[in-house]
């Protein structure tokens, strides 16, 4: 569990952050959402110390961040850049490497350990001696994300970690990520100024603006009960597939038709957001999806998702 | 051309033993300095990439030095370390420090910032950080410092010369000096080729995976260090006495050559400058230096003439040279010129000299109060019945004398003065002699002799040693010749003269050559 306490960074006039304070729960990814210069990396950059703070305290499991020396803290926490940063210098293998050698790990478990991190990452082992600049975008973010998870660490920092990708590769790397079991562990704090993927990833997002936290809670908090219009305001533009995206199966399990289950259909889980179940039904396998939850199986296509998902909404409004 | 390279070829086989030890010093003073100058520079680049701050003081001071002359900053030095290796190689290692301070501060600065972010967040200490990543990643740049440094210091090295360290630089000034061209080529095509060679091989190396940098960081200190050893190897020297002498005297005949044939004389030697030489014989760098016999130096610094007893220094009477046509145009002028004849002694011409060069008074001045004490000073008649162009070479001697005919002749006579002083060297002035520019300058015997007429060696030997018959001869050559007319000599020999510190030649009681000779050979 993260404690960030009245977190102030103040650049000479400039107040940065000024007098934040926000939990993150164990195994909880936060996402920071904000316009550029809100504060949300200086933010992220004081949990692992790569900026002081002005004022204020940052608990890591009840210990203050300032107890032990800076590198030992980092040494600790996960840590992915916008532009990976990988060392162009050193191979696939050597960049990933990196912590645990710095840990004193011996090279057998570095190995074992690379190993299995690039097979859960889709990287073959033809890469482990290739140099980053031979690798695609998508590939050296795969890398720099193995670096970051390479010595377990239980706490994951991601600045802006897919904001250098296209789309096409972007929407691949969501998907794993979010299929990656390692992530299930970690206490994930990542900034993106994307609401989408803030939406996406996010178990709960703050929202910043001019180094205040404007609203923080899940996604179906900050659509639904917004705290001003400056929330509202922010996620206008994109409103109806963030409510698709806000919005998990279950939420809508009363007004799905009571169905035996489809022999052709894909099974599904109820966890899901109505967006992803929507994709699936349109462009997946089979039109139709059998959904479990709490024991009970329901079949649904495109238009049963579709109509489901009105029903809630008027029945919330109402 | 196919002569021509033949005899190089020749000169350099002849002087191959010579060629190579100066080679090795070469490459010597350039890779101690070098290696001194990344052993200051890589820490202090690294340093102001910390302390910004002192970043511009710092680059900025090394951009000043850089800027010094050459040959200024060897000069600055001699006062500080006396001349040899020590100020030869501070002067190259200031030199190379710009390159080396400039570029680790570019190279490291221009790491990309997300890769140092990324070692900072996963843990690395600064050491590690400047180790694993700046250094490396900032290499390149740095290589490309260092081959700056190497190619400039392979060429000024080539200075060293001046204050006796050695190099290629001997063959190359002495080769100027005595106007051998040879001598000229086979030091300078050796240093092109060292230039040449270093930069290709430190090009290489910056092309070399710098990703393997462990075994860079291992074999540049190395090769470095090894280069640099190079520079004593030849220098195991020792000796009793130490002599200096300028490149000019150590290829002449009338000069080191002679020495060890007539007089069979061996000392250990180094090769300077003339510019350093009296100086540094002054304190006690060198025992016995070459000189001239009547520079203001030697009494500014307390040295004796070693006499000439076998006379191998060619006879060097000053008088002045005038065109006969000139004569005949101004019927006044040899009269009056000849008042200075026989006025000026050795002794003389060393306290003019003094005060210009070492009292700094104007040659004006002094020729003013030398015609005024001997009572030949007369005022200016500022007469306007023609104008005498006088000449002079660019030393300050020349300049006196030049004034003191100036004096005379506006003293004496209804004819205005032109001066025309500071012509580069004795080609330039006799050229502007012959090709009516100059009516006269004053010239010297030994010149007159061996540097224009040039006649065959057995003629010189015949002639040499006797100032009267080197004098008859030049006079009546250069009036068949040139129709130019030697005027009465004024009195002085400002020959080659061996010369050592007053005290030291007392105590061990050298008078002669020959007395020095006996004492280097004495146990």
């Amino acid at each position: 569990m993260i404690t960030v306490e009245q977190l102030s960074k103040h650049f000479g006039n400039v107040k940065a952050v000024d007098g934040i304070s926000f939990e993150v729960e164990e195994h909880e990814n936060l996402v920071l959402l904000g316009t550029s210069g809100c504060g949300k990396t200086t933010t992220l950059k004081m949990i692992n110390r790569l900026i002081e703070p002005t004022a204020g305290s940052i608990l890591i499991d009840g210990k203050n961040i300032l107890e032990q020396p800076p590198e030992i803290l980092r040494r600790g926490i996960g840590y992915v850049l916008q532009n990976n940063g990988l060392f162009p210098h050193y191979t696939v293998a050597e960049n990933i490497a990196i912590v645990p050698q710095l840990l004193k790990w011996d090279n057998k478990r570095i190995e074992k350990r690379i190993a299995e991190l690039m097979e859960k990452l889709h990287l073959t082992p033809d890469y482990l001696n290739v140099y980053p600049n031979e690798l695609s975008g998508g590939q050296q973010q795969r890398v720099g994300l193995a670096r970051a998870l390479v010595a377990d660490p239980p706490v994951l920092l991601m600045d802006e970690p897919f904001g250098a990708l296209d789309n096409v590769t972007r929407a691949k790397i969501h998907a794993e990520f979010k299929a990656l079991d390692e992530l299930k562990r970690k206490t994930i704090i990542m900034v993106t100024h994307d609401v989408q993927e803030a939406f996406e990833l996010g178990d709960r997002i703050c929202l910043m603006d001019k180094g205040k936290i404007i609203q923080i809670g899940t996604p179906a908090e900050l659509l639904f009960k917004p705290a001003n219009d400056f929330v509202s305001g922010f996620l206008k533009e994109q409103r109806l597939q963030l409510e698709f995206r806000a919005i998990r199966i279950r939420d809508i399990w009363n007004w799905l038709p009571p169905a035996k289950v489809n022999a052709k259909a894909g099974s599904f889980s109820a966890d899901s957001d109505v967006w992803t179940g929507l994709e699936k039904t349109k462009f997946g396998e089979s039109a139709n999806l059998n959904i479990t939850w709490k024991e009970e199986t329901k079949s649904a296509g495109f238009e049963q998702l579709i109509s489901a998902f009105y029903q809630y909404q008027s029945n919330k409004r109402a | 051309m196919n002569e021509h390279q033949q005899s190089l070829w020749e000169f350099m086989s002849q002087q191959s033993d010579k060629l190579l030890t100066q080679t090795m010093q070469h490459i010597g003073l350039t890779f101690i300095s070098l290696f001194i100058a990344v052993l200051i520079g890589l820490p202090l680049g690294i340093w102001i990439t910390r302390k910004k701050q002192f970043s511009g003081t710092i680059l900025g001071i090394a951009g000043v030095l850089q800027t010094i002359p050459s040959i200024a900053l060897l000069g600055f030095m001699i006062p500080l370390l006396g001349i040899g290796a020590k100020p030869a190689i501070v002067a190259l290692l200031l030199y190379a420090l710009l390159p080396i301070i400039r570029n680790t501060y570019t190279g490291i600065i221009g790491v990309d910032a997300a890769v140092k972010e990324a070692a900072l967040a996963m843990g690395m200490n600064k050491w590690q950080i400047l180790f694993k990543v700046e250094l490396p990643l900032a290499m390149p740049v740095i290589l490309a410092g260092i081959r700056t440094a190497t190619v400039t210091n392979v060429g000024v090295a080539t200075l060293a010369s001046y204050i006796a360290a050695g190099g290629l630089g001997e063959f190359i000034f002495g080769g100027i000096s005595l106007n051998n061209t040879n001598m000229i080529l086979a030091g300078a095509i050796p240093a092109a080729l060292l230039a040449i060679i270093f930069d290709f091989l430190l090009s290489r190396l910056q092309k070399f995976n710098f990703k393997k940098i462990k075994t860079a960081t291992a074999t540049l200190p190395l090769l470095l260090i090894l280069l640099a050893s190079l520079y004593f190897i030849p220098s195991a020297y020792g000796g009793k006495l130490t002599a200096g002498f300028t490149p000019e005297f150590m290829g002449r005949q009338d000069g080191n050559l002679g020495l060890q044939n007539k007089y069979g004389l061996k000392i250990h030697t180094i090769v300077i400058s003339d510019a350093v030489m009296y100086k540094a014989a002054y304190e006690n760098q060198l025992d016995v230096i070459s000189g001239y016999s009547t520079d203001g130096r030697l009494k500014a610094y307390n040295l004796v003439v070693l006499k000439d007893d076998k006379g191998i220094f060619p006879p060097y009477y000053a008088a002045p040279i005038v065109r006969q046509d000139a004569l005949k145009k101004f019927p006044e002028l040899e009269k009056t010129l000849n008042l200075l004849a026989g006025k000026i002694t050795d002794s003389i011409m060393t306290d003019l000299n003094y005060r210009t060069d070492y009292l700094h008074q104007s040659p004006e001045k002094v020729a003013a109060d030398f015609l005024r004490s001997n009572s030949i000073l007369k005022p200016s008649r500022n007469g306007n019945s023609g104008i005498v162009r006088i000449g002079s070479k660019i030393f300050g001697e020349q300049y006196i004398l030049a004034s003191m005919y100036s004096l005379l002749i506006k003293g004496y006579t209804d004819y205005d003065v032109a001066t025309k002083t500071g012509l580069g060297g004795t080609k330039i002035c006799f050229d502007a002699l012959t090709n009516n520019q100059i009516d006269l300058y004053p010239e010297y015997t030994g010149t007159g002799l061996l540097a224009i007429l040039q006649p065959s060696s057995k003629a010189i030997d015949s002639l040499i040693l006797d100032k009267n018959k080197t004098y008859n001869y030049v006079q009546r050559e250069f009036e068949a010749k040139y129709s130019i007319e030697w005027l009465k000599p004024i009195g002085f020999n400002n020959a080659y003269a061996l010369m050592m510190r007053e005290k030291q030649a007392k105590k061990l009681n050298i008078k002669t050559i020959s007395n020095l000779k006996r004492y280097l050979e004495s146990k």
